[in-house]
């Protein structure tokens, strides 16, 4: 032993897990969902998701050492995590340079301009995400189906804007519902949409594991599918004619997604379990609103930024219980 | 369901490797150096000069006041000088220094081995025995035990909570205890409660201790007002007040203490020594203390002199290992790091912890990702990532709003940050400015 003895305030022993490893298994719990949207789109989503993954790498490496002029970050898994939940939300046929400008936006304005990781208030895909939509409405709106049914072209609606467009022209639900998509089908990923709405049940399996590796807990998921299934289901109580029902919500569009991956981001999600499940009920019911009275057949990524919005007040008002019962 | 507090708490590795080894006595050193200040309150007063012939037992600085505690000698020799050395706060504190020559106790001591069950004393004559023999509560906070069992006026002690629980990793001390001294600690357990004045006592074990549990419970049988409370694992269990709420369900107050709520709590090796003072006449100059780490050759429990440098310890239990970082007086979540092998062992050392000097330096910290994890680990519902913020920003108006002073330093939130932050660091900065600000309102 050399004389020196390092002295050092207690605790002395430290968790095996770090802030790269929690990165790194919501990866993992990403990966089955992402082969299986290869495996429904093709290689496009593939495609789609490496220039994503490696434009955010490269936008964090980029700004920070030209720009900010600091130690870089890029490796420690948030940004690839930010690459695929970006790939996730955007259809296969997107163009490369659309997912440059989404890359850029979600690294260099939703992260790296609020300093960096830890400091964002907006999650930063879906900054780049809604930035997108926004900016290129058409292309983020095309969607290619399963290709496996052999016909590489053909694109179709959504089942969320094929509801939302008949319902506008009087078309009651009776007359939509044999139109789209059954359930068991949008539970596997028979349907068109997003990379990451392909498959709900992989979503959830890999939600799972997260929550058994205590990445996440239960609040937030739990609360933004509860608040979605009970506000739409009041609705469709109220007139099963005019809105659809609670479990076609579930399976449509980025709710796994959002409610999993998306809105249980640690640095934009309230720190205690009670302030998660305001802010989850919060987004479940700006979601069926945007999707049942809004411009968008989708609602869910402006619920959660919305929502984000709020963390910091939520934060302060939502206390912990304190032992012994003090205020 | 085993019971358990409900807020927070973590589970670090265990690690209890020194379990299995019986309590060995250790060699009397050479010198040894007892501090005047070996417990929480005023330090005591030394009654002894250099050149002072002194016996094992014998009194060697009286108790400085009401919250404070007699020192006795733990060897028989000559008083060397009286004088300052290093303890393990890192500070030079006044204490005793003795050559040891031979091994002489003071007559009134029984040094035999056997049990002794009976006792006719009154409450008050246990309480001046505990006060004459220098008791304090063992598990580390060293508050005197003399002071801790009466309670102070208009409160009453309904139960009282003996300690087994050792939440530390590490250590294995109090489970020696246990193992091998059950009827001592079963008769000061009686002794305690007739001293309270109460009829009721609860023992509260972890479960990763089965034989002590099974073994106390055989002891226990035939004093129902005796109850052994099997416990689940979770640190910081044997905290205080995480532990009458495991036991007892109920919460102590904020800035209240344990008899709040009507209990005492009062470790196992607290109850052995008072058997020892009450039964045997003996003052508290001996301890356990556990020798342990991933390199050291035999962990071993120890019963040790006080005053005893550690090195000596480390020395018998198969020397310091060539890849020692650090050494920790006490366990490794609440211990502090020494910074040399001449520390003396005291009453509140439970053990002694070399790390490997892998296992020594932190991690680099990095952003906090606002996980919560901190806030679901802590025990006490605070909100250590806000706490650390604003005693960094020294804003203590928001620092003590938000509850810092209920802190209770076990470094669960230090220990469980993914991002390796020094929560407790600043939150001890924020307590102890806070603290102060409260005081010189209070003038």
């Amino acid at each position: 032993m050399s004389n020196l003895l390092t002295v050092s305030p207690s605790p002395h022993v430290h968790t095996d897990d770090s802030a790269r490893k929690i990165m790194y298994k919501v990866v993992l719990a990403l990966v089955p969902a992402m082969a299986w949207s290869v495996f429904v789109f093709g290689i496009d989503a593939l495609r789609v998701t490496l220039i994503a993954v490696a434009a955010c790498m490269a936008f964090e490496y980029l700004i920070q050492r030209y720009i900010l002029k600091t130690e870089s970050t890029f490796t420690d898994g948030s940004a690839i995590l930010t690459g695929i939940l970006l790939a996730f939300n955007v259809p296969s046929s997107l163009p490369w340079w659309i997912i440059l400008i989404g890359a850029l936006v979600a690294i260099g304005i939703g992260k790296l301009s609020f300093g960096g990781l830890g400091n964002n208030i907006f999650n930063p895909a879906l900054v780049g995400r809604v930035f997108m939509l926004i900016s290129f409405p058409v292309q983020m709106t095309v969607w290619p189906t399963n290709t496996q049914s052999g016909i590489d072209a053909v694109t179709s609606a959504t089942p969320l804007a094929v509801i939302k467009e008949s319902l506008k022209n009087g078309k009651p639900i009776s007359e939509i519902m044999p139109e789209l998509p059954t359930g068991m089908d949008m539970l596997l990923g028979n349907i068109g949409g997003s990379l990451g709405e392909a498959s709900a049940i992989l979503l959830i399996l890999g939600g799972l594991y997260m929550l058994l590796r205590k990445v996440i807990t239960w609040h937030t998921p739990v609360s933004v599918l509860g608040s979605m299934v009970i506000f739409s289901g009041i609705l469709w109580l109220i007139n099963s004619e005019g809105f659809a029902n609670p479990v076609f919500h579930l399976l449509t569009g980025g709710a796994m997604l959002g409610a999993i991956y998306m809105a249980t981001d640690m640095v934009t999600s309230p720190m205690t379990g009670k302030g998660q499940i305001i802010f989850g009920a919060g987004i479940g019911v700006i979601t069926i609103s945007i999707r049942t009275w809004g411009a968008y057949p989708e609602g869910i990524s402006f619920a959660i930024l919305l929502m984000n919005a709020f963390v910091p007040l939520i934060n302060t008002y939502v206390k912990p219980k304190r032992f012994g019962g003090q205020k | 369901m085993l019971k358990t507090f409900k807020l927070g708490g973590v589970h670090p590795p265990e690690n209890k490797i020194s379990a299995n080894a019986a309590i060995r006595q250790l060699d009397i050193p050479k010198t040894v150096f007892i501090p005047i200040s070996q417990h929480i309150g005023a330090p005591s007063v030394p009654v002894v000069k250099k050149g002072d012939t002194v016996k094992a037992g014998q009194l060697i600085a009286q108790s400085g006041g009401f919250v404070s505690a007699n020192i006795h000698s733990s060897v028989s020799g000559k008083v060397k000088k009286v004088d300052t050395i290093p303890d393990s706060s890192g500070y030079p504190k006044m204490g005793v220094v003795i050559d040891v020559e031979g091994n002489e106790w003071e007559e009134a001591i029984d040094r035999s081995g056997t049990l002794v069950k009976e006792y006719s004393f009154t409450s008050e004559e246990i309480v001046g025995k505990i006060l004459e023999n220098g008791i304090v509560g063992l598990g580390g906070a060293t508050f005197p035990t003399h002071v801790k069992i009466v309670p102070p006026k208009g409160m009453k002690a309904e139960m009282l909570l003996i300690n087994g629980v050792e939440c530390e990793p590490y250590l294995t001390s109090d489970h020696r205890v246990m193992l091998e001294k059950p009827d001592e600690i079963i008769v000061g357990t009686r002794l305690l409660m007739k001293a309270m004045k109460v009829d009721k006592a609860y023992i509260g074990i972890e479960s990763n201790k089965p034989d002590a549990i099974k073994l106390l419970k055989e002891k226990v049988q035939g004093y129902k007002e005796i109850v052994i409370v099997p416990l689940k694992v979770k640190y910081p269990q044997g905290g205080e007040k995480q532990l009458i709420k495991a036991v007892t369900g109920k919460e102590v107050p904020s800035g209240g203490l344990p008899i709040a709520v009507g209990a005492v709590v009062s470790n196992v090796g607290t109850a052995f020594a008072v058997y020892e003072a009450v039964q045997k006449n003996k003052p508290l100059f001996e301890r356990v203390v556990t020798v342990t780490g991933k390199g050291v050759k035999t962990p071993s429990n120890f019963m040790v002199r006080l005053g005893t440098p550690v090195s000596e310890l480390v020395e018998a239990a198969g020397s310091l290992p060539e890849t020692t970082g650090k050494v920790i007086s006490g366990g490794p979540m609440m211990g502090k790091a020494i910074a040399s092998m001449d520390v003396p062992v005291t009453k509140g050392t439970s053990g002694i912890l070399l790390m490997e000097s892998a296992e020594s330096k932190r991690e680099k910290t990095l952003p906090c990702i606002r996980c919560g994890r901190c806030v679901s680990a802590c025990p006490m519902g605070l909100e250590p990532y806000l706490l650390q913020t604003t005693a960094e920003k020294q804003m203590w108006e928001e620092t003590e709003k938000n509850n810092v002073m209920d802190c209770i330093e076990c470094g669960s939130c230090s220990y469980t940050c993914p991002s390796s932050r020094p929560l407790l660091d600043y939150i001890r900065y924020g307590k102890s400015s806070v603290g102060q600000i409260i005081r010189s309102r209070k003038k």
